[in-house]
């Protein structure tokens, strides 16, 4: 099973969420793997503490020009739909950073003068937390690229037990990356204005994705049945509300865990994946009816 | 004329807030929301549009079946496995175009996309350019650098002094464009393990572009002893702080309200008062 926990907004606790719903898993004997695809701000390690002991460089492929067969002819810059190459009267100036890696300079070249050279765009760290599996992926400073090492990451997913990504906030490509493939999106808000808009956008990538979602409020506090209001207009089960708390965000700030931090939230987080599971079974049965 | 952007690597320590308040404080400026994925300014400022337009994506292909031969050949291509069976997936579709160039059948035709929308708007402090990128749309640094010519010209046409921006959150493809060519980077930071892991990853992104870098530490009095780790980073890797600004619920109130938080009584108001003179400094206007 694969849950993603996405937000929209960033810092609404989508980390909090992950690691506190992975520890619950694992505690109770599941087996569970984390997989940090926030690659541009991973966060996940300093509440898991893992042990990482296998670390692999993340590459992708770039055109490399071999200037004896090369004859000018500008048919590669032409074709490159990032501007990513420039052909000049005396040589070919490549932007390794609008590079895309699809391949189409080598493929037409007519002269076979382009070959594959290679960018490392990150690193991905593989350990153990405890008796779970642990990954994440660390975008190189300066790259532009994140989307090539979310997949990267999650081809590290366990085939048998629960996967818990960890997403990065936002809409587009890399959070698109990690939903894309899901069995369920958590989607973690805080009830204030910012928190709604960002959610309402976070529950469109998910429908459009073909992802079932379910909301979990995070900083609860009177907000005036604001996110509750929008998750009954969507149709959005409402699945947790983790209050808004100076012990919980104390707690945060030094790297402690949710089920750490306060006693009970175990067993809440359970019910969390018990309700999960259940609305995965319920999509499906309703799916294979369509 | 200068640029300021506001930019935090983790998301939600309070650039919004900031940029809000500062939208007040500011004289002579052109606002601009570079969030565009998950755009928020427009709650606090009320923008009322002036102008909108579309902003094109990379356009789209489409097989035409009638013309497809089921080669193959598209499929065995694309690097993003968008084509499975002769049907595109758009989501998975990056844009290359290499099917639509190699297609010997010249079976695959392209559909123009529109990838989001941008405006120009009034407030009441002041002309804002903002955007909103399309649902699982590609392209957010792009749109990013067409918000910012925007913001540019404008600035130039109504001889502004100064632009302030709301960057995104991370490091990655819309902060790089948020960032280029600013004046001052500010980094708003929240005294948490998360926040100062994801700041010193920021501050390399800045140090990588050259650009001038001051920190402002947000909710400080929520750890005080994270916030004096912050300061040392600070002292350091010879970035400036820039202000300190205590925990207020009164921001929770301003947000719900849709105000700028130095618009309501408050203790933070003094705080990013006194923010705003030290990055006007930095900034020299």
């Amino acid at each position: 099973m694969i849950i993603a926990v996405a937000s929209g907004k960033g810092g609404t606790g989508k980390t909090t969420v992950a690691t506190g719903l992975m520890l619950a898993l694992r505690d109770s004997g599941h087996q569970v793997a984390y997989l940090d695809c926030d690659v541009e701000e991973p966060n996940g390690h300093i509440f898991l503490e893992p042990q990482c002991n296998e670390s692999e460089d993340i590459y992708i492929e770039v055109p490399e020009i071999e200037r004896d067969k090369c004859t000018l002819c500008g048919k590669c810059a032409e074709l490159c739909a990032f501007n990513a190459l420039l052909v000049t009267s005396a040589d070919v100036i490549i932007f390794h950073e609008l590079c895309h890696g699809c391949g189409g300079c080598r493929y037409f070249c007519p002269v076979q003068a382009v070959r594959p050279g290679q960018k490392k765009i990150g690193i991905i760290d593989r350990g153990t937390a405890g008796q779970a599996v642990f990954v994440r992926g660390e975008l190189e400073v300066g790259t532009v690229l994140s989307p090539p090492l979310v997949n990267a990451v999650k081809k590290n997913q366990i085939s048998r037990g629960v996967n818990v990504l960890d997403a990065p906030p936002g809409t587009s490509c890399p959070a698109v990356a990690t939903v894309r493939g899901a069995d369920f999106c958590i989607l973690v808000t805080e009830p204030t204005p910012f928190g709604l808009h960002d959610l309402s956008l976070a529950a469109q990538m998910a429908s459009s994705l073909g992802v079932p979602c379910g909301v979990v409020v995070n900083k609860a506090g009177d907000s005036r049945g604001l996110i509750e209001n929008f998750c009954l207009q969507e149709g959005l089960p409402l699945l947790m509300k983790i209050p808004l708390s100076r012990t919980i965000a104390e707690a945060g700030s030094r790297g402690v865990p949710l089920n750490r931090a306060e006693a009970g939230w175990d067993q809440m987080l359970l019910n969390l994946y018990s309700d999960i599971e259940g609305l995965i079974m319920s999509e499906r049965a309703y799916g294979n009816q369509r | 004329m200068k640029e300021l952007t506001v930019i935090s690597g983790k998301g939600g320590t309070g650039k919004t807030s900031v940029t809000g308040s500062f939208a007040v404080l500011a004289e002579k400026h052109v606002l601009v929301d570079c969030d565009v994925d998950a755009a928020n300014l427009h709650l606090i400022l009320s923008p009322q549009v002036l102008h909108r337009e579309s902003f094109p994506g990379m356009p789209r292909v489409e097989i035409v079946t009638e013309k497809c031969t089921d080669c193959g050949l598209c499929q065995e291509l694309c690097r993003y496995d968008a084509i499975v069976d002769g049907i595109v997936d758009e989501i998975s579709c990056e844009g290359c175009l290499v099917c639509y160039h190699a297609c010997p059948e010249k079976a695959i035709r392209l559909v123009d996309n529109i990838a989001g929308e941008w405006y120009i708007s009034k407030t009441q402090y002041g002309p804002m350019v903002h955007a909103r990128l399309g649902i699982a749309q590609e392209n957010s640094g792009k749109l990013v650098a067409e918000v910012r010519r925007r913001a540019t010209a404008l600035a130039q046409e109504q001889d502004k002094d100064l632009i302030i921006t709301d960057g995104p959150p991370g490091i990655g493809c819309p902060v790089i464009s948020a960032l280029g060519g600013s004046n001052l980077a500010l980094v708003v930071v929240e005294p948490t393990l998360s926040s100062i892991h994801d700041l010193v990853r920021v501050l390399n992104l800045t140090e990588h572009f050259k650009i001038q870098t001051a920190v402002c530490i947000n909710k400080w009095d929520i750890n005080p002893e994270n916030t004096i780790e912050i300061e040392e980073i600070c002292q350091n890797r010879k970035v400036t702080l820039a202000g300190r600004l205590r925990y207020d619920p009164a921001v929770v109130v301003a947000a719900m309200e849709g105000k700028p938080v130095v618009r309501l009584p408050s203790t933070i108001a003094g705080d990013i008062e006194s923010l705003w003179d030290c990055v006007r400094q930095e900034l020299g206007v």
